[in-house]
């Protein structure tokens, strides 16, 4: 690997361990949340960056997995690590489920897109009827402390939640740089790239496809487990909605889809300039709901018009670095 | 010796219009063979067919000895036949190298082991120097050449090139020409052909087989086919550059 | 379950659905041509829907009447917005249009939020509260009208289509871009005026929809999704397709709402969004789309 990035990528490694060491409680939640948005965009990256397929259902996986860790820890005190397998397996099984109904019947592009809207638009209602994880009033768990690490059933202080998303963004930013110069890595950027030449190359393209949707799935379970235990409340109207997926794509969009920095530079990016305007606004005397949104809106906008390829890539060209 | 490929009574008709009536040949191991005949004769359709795009509406064809006709695409890569696309189709956002190394991790054990085949094969085909250039970059001509040397890292027998001289100086058609000319000498890849280039085609093809309306109306050595009154008459009008 | 309650919601479902149905048809059409997925398609219907709120708060202007200014001012909005923005991005990747319009979407809902509020809106005007009847079969008033403006806009839509110069050179467009441009059809501006056409429908719409229900920023995604359910089902670029479906959406929403529970009719509308993406992608009229 590039020393320079080497180099580089140490630095930002000591940074973060460092961080809680100096950072207000406010700025190591805001570092918290962009961590959280780092995670859950290397997760969909895998399958839009990667392989090609357009997810904006991706808040359906982060549902479940909350709901299905916090419904074991409220009903049973079954604490997150052993929850956290139900909830990867729900959501292979969810991806895997939309995954082999969409490309056994050819839904690609725009369509396939809107199926997984419908998935998780199916879902958030349905889960507003399911008494048993609190309906539409929210499923609420116990905040029994904040003072000491309890790793094992995720209670304790801000620092530990930090750390956690910590290591999670860590293992992302690994397996994700590890997946791409793999087998799979070159498949799926084939298949991206060009679908009909990479079955001429041999590449099952059917299976590969479901490989990518699954793998996915599965990375963004963890972050509905966190979600749950960070957040200790889930609404169905507000965990599976629209805007959750949104917010996820958002950060790999305005970074670069389908490269490795992308993700963390643009959720980086992305929650400290939306602070930053909460902050001012604030300063200014002013509490307005929905000015965030349209700053995302509007970056959203500037950023798919003048620099398609997210700001990550031109800035690695600025600095002399590759990939 | 039973032919490598065998084309049987194939037949293919798009919403009624019939794009290959009963087309039959064989291509021999270690053949180079040429698929001529004038635009929409249906030979671009008989590459779809053996290449698996689709399926035959009737008959049958045979790779060695096995039946190939409705397998997929990659299957039928993976039964030992590589394609090359009329209308070029690089994974452009990679670089020649990872576009190869694509291909060559269809027989490859690992990626380490396919870059490496793919690096010869890159060399080969003349493109060594631009290998970590991005595919979106290249001239016509050298995408042409990653398209071949893409299909040739499947390590296949039958290599099927869909009119890679179009766009081609003389220059550039004659080095290409030779490329296909030392891998069959070398390695004894047997080649089937479509081609409108003649300098191309009478270069490189022992074989001739002549399609007219999706039917075969003549086959032979190249001497005797461009001589066929039958091939001449579908010509007319023509020039035949020899 | 008495059947006259049935019948009536039935109705109330089938004239709501003509309303949905144009909405719908402008999606249809702005889709059928310019093949751009108009995610922002919902949020327009909504703004359409606060400018008749607007007009009637500050000047007492029956949205029947509000149409005209409304319609006008949407079709311009979209052709500037298909002319400016959308244009340049014709030959870019299909995601990169969607997040386009997705970013569009949100700059606008969200700009609702800021001006109005979360709090509902709505109109009021006296016929709303009539009705026909016709033995125990009652009609709202507001919602026969509300429907018989929906069918009248998009019978003039239907008929600029089929019988102006400018309409058949529009379709000539959707159906062969390429060969459009051949024989010399400036496709970009015939796009800019399918996309004002596609949003003043969706002008008429809001205006109808505001007399039926109250309006909330957060109806701007819903109604994107209900276009794009119905779109589908109806089957992409059939303009009948489109009123098709909105009846059958409308109808089977409040059917839904009655016989199973209120919240659980947009899951019908989902589920069967599903369906027919999976086993019938070219929807009920439509043909099939590459």
């Amino acid at each position: 690997m590039n020393l320079r990035i080497a180099g580089l990528l140490a630095l930002l490694a000591a940074a973060l361990v460092a961080l809680p060491l100096v950072a207000s409680p406010y700025v190591l939640s805001v570092a918290t949340l962009i961590l959280y948005f780092a995670y859950a965009g290397q997760a969909w990256n895998v399958m839009m960056g990667f392989a090609g397929q357009l997810s904006l259902g991706h808040s359906l996986y982060v549902g479940l997995a909350g709901y299905a860790s916090a419904g074991l820890f409220f009903h049973y005190g079954i604490g997150p690590w052993a929850g956290l397998w139900l909830a990867i397996a729900l959501c292979t099984a969810a991806g895997a489920a939309i995954g082999f109904l969409a490309f056994r019947f050819g839904i690609s592009g725009v369509y396939f897109a809107l199926l997984t809207i419908a998935f998780a638009e199916f879902t958030r209602i349905g889960f507003d009827h399911i008494k048993w994880l609190g309906g539409p009033g929210g499923l609420f768990i116990k905040v029994s402390q904040r003072e000491t690490w309890d790793l094992a059933n995720l209670r304790g202080t801000p620092e530990m939640f930090y750390y956690v998303m910590l290591a999670l963004a860590a293992g992302a930013f690994v397996l994700c740089w590890l997946l791409l110069r793999s087998r799979a890595g070159y498949y799926w950027q084939a298949i991206r790239e060009n679908e009909e030449a990479a079955q001429a190359l041999g590449i099952n393209t059917f299976r590969w496809k479901m490989l990518a949707v699954v793998v996915s799935a599965a990375m963004t379970s963890l972050a509905g487990v966190f979600f749950a235990f960070y957040y200790n409340n889930l609404f169905p109207e507000q965990v599976f909605h629209i805007s959750r997926s949104i917010e996820i794509i958002l950060g790999p969009i305005i970074g670069g889809i389908g490269t490795l920095f992308g993700p963390i530079l643009g959720a980086a990016v992305l929650t400290v300039l939306a602070d930053g305007i909460t902050e001012l606004l604030a300063a200014l005397g002013l509490e307005i709901p929905g000015v965030k949104q349209v700053f995302y809106g509007l970056v959203l906008l500037v950023v798919v018009m003048y620099l398609p390829n997210g700001i990550w890539p031109t800035l690695a060209r600025r600095l002399g670095l590759s990939k | 010796m039973s032919p490598l490929l065998e084309v049987a009574t194939v037949s293919k008709s798009f919403r009624g219009l019939k794009a290959v009536t009963e087309a039959s040949f064989d291509v021999a191991k270690g053949d180079i063979v040429g698929l001529i005949g004038p635009n929409g004769a249906g030979k671009t359709t008989i590459f779809n067919l053996v290449a698996g795009v689709f399926a035959p509406d009737h008959g049958q064809v045979r790779f060695a000895g096995r039946r190939i006709d409705g397998l997929r695409p990659d299957q039928v890569c993976a039964a030992g036949i590589g394609r090359t696309f009329q209308i070029v189709k690089p994974f452009a956002g990679l670089s020649v190298l990872d576009n190869v190394t694509v291909g060559a991790l269809q027989r490859a054990q690992g990626v380490s082991a396919a870059k490496r085949h793919a690096a010869k094969i890159v060399e080969r085909l003349g493109l060594g120097a631009k290998r970590e250039l991005p595919a979106s970059s290249l001239t016509l001509p050298d995408r042409k050449r990653l398209e071949v040397a893409r299909a040739l890292a499947t390590r296949p027998q039958l290599l099927l090139l869909d009119e890679v001289m179009a766009g081609l100086t003389p220059t550039e058609c004659d080095q290409m020409v030779g490329v296909f000319r030392e891998l069959n000498r070398a390695e004894g890849l047997t080649i089937l052909l479509i081609e409108h280039v003649m300098r191309a085609v009478m270069a490189l093809a022992r074989h001739i087989v002549v399609l007219n309306h999706g039917e075969v109306i003549s086959r032979g050595a190249p001497e005797e086919v461009v001589r066929d009154p039958a091939v001449l008459e579908c010509y007319l009008g023509e020039e035949a550059e020899v | 379950m008495p059947w006259d309650l049935v019948l009536n919601v039935a109705i109330a479902g089938i004239l709501t659905g003509l309303v949905y149905g144009l909405m719908a048809l402008g999606l249809s059409v702005i889709f059928g041509v310019v093949r751009v997925v108009n995610f922002a398609h919902g949020e327009m219907m909504t703004i359409a829907m606060y400018a008749a709120v607007v007009l009637f708060a500050a000047f007492r202007l029956d949205p029947f009447l509000a149409v005209l200014p409304v319609a006008v001012a949407f079709f311009a909005f979209g052709y500037l917005l298909q002319a400016g923005l959308i244009n340049p991005f014709i030959t870019r990747p299909e995601h990169s249009q969607f997040m386009l319009l997705v970013a569009v979407a949100i700059v606008l809902v969200n700009g609702l939020l800021l001006a109005f509020g979360p709090d509902a809106r709505n109109v009021l005007v006296d016929y709303q509260l009539e009705s026909y009847a016709v033995g125990r079969i009652l009609f709202d008033k507001a919602r026969v009208f509300a429907a018989a403006m929906a069918v009248a806009t998009s019978a003039a839509l239907f008929a600029f289509f089929r019988f102006t110069r400018t309409g058949k050179a529009i379709r000539a467009c959707a159906d062969n871009y390429l060969g459009a441009k051949v024989v010399g059809l400036n496709v970009k501006r015939y796009y800019a005026l399918t996309f004002g056409l596609g949003s003043a429908c969706v002008a008429v719409a809001g205006c109808m929809m505001i007399l039926l229900v109250d309006v909330t920023p957060s109806l701007g995604p819903a109604y994107t999704l209900l276009a794009f359910v119905i779109v589908i089902v109806g089957g992409l670029g059939s303009m009948g397709g489109a009123l098709l479906g909105g009846v059958l959406i409308g109808l089977s929403e409040a059917l839904a709402g009655v016989f199973i529970e209120p919240s659980a009719k947009s899951m019908f509308s989902f589920a069967l969004l599903i369906l027919v993406l999976l086993f019938r992608p070219q929807g009920l009229l439509g043909r099939k789309v590459s």
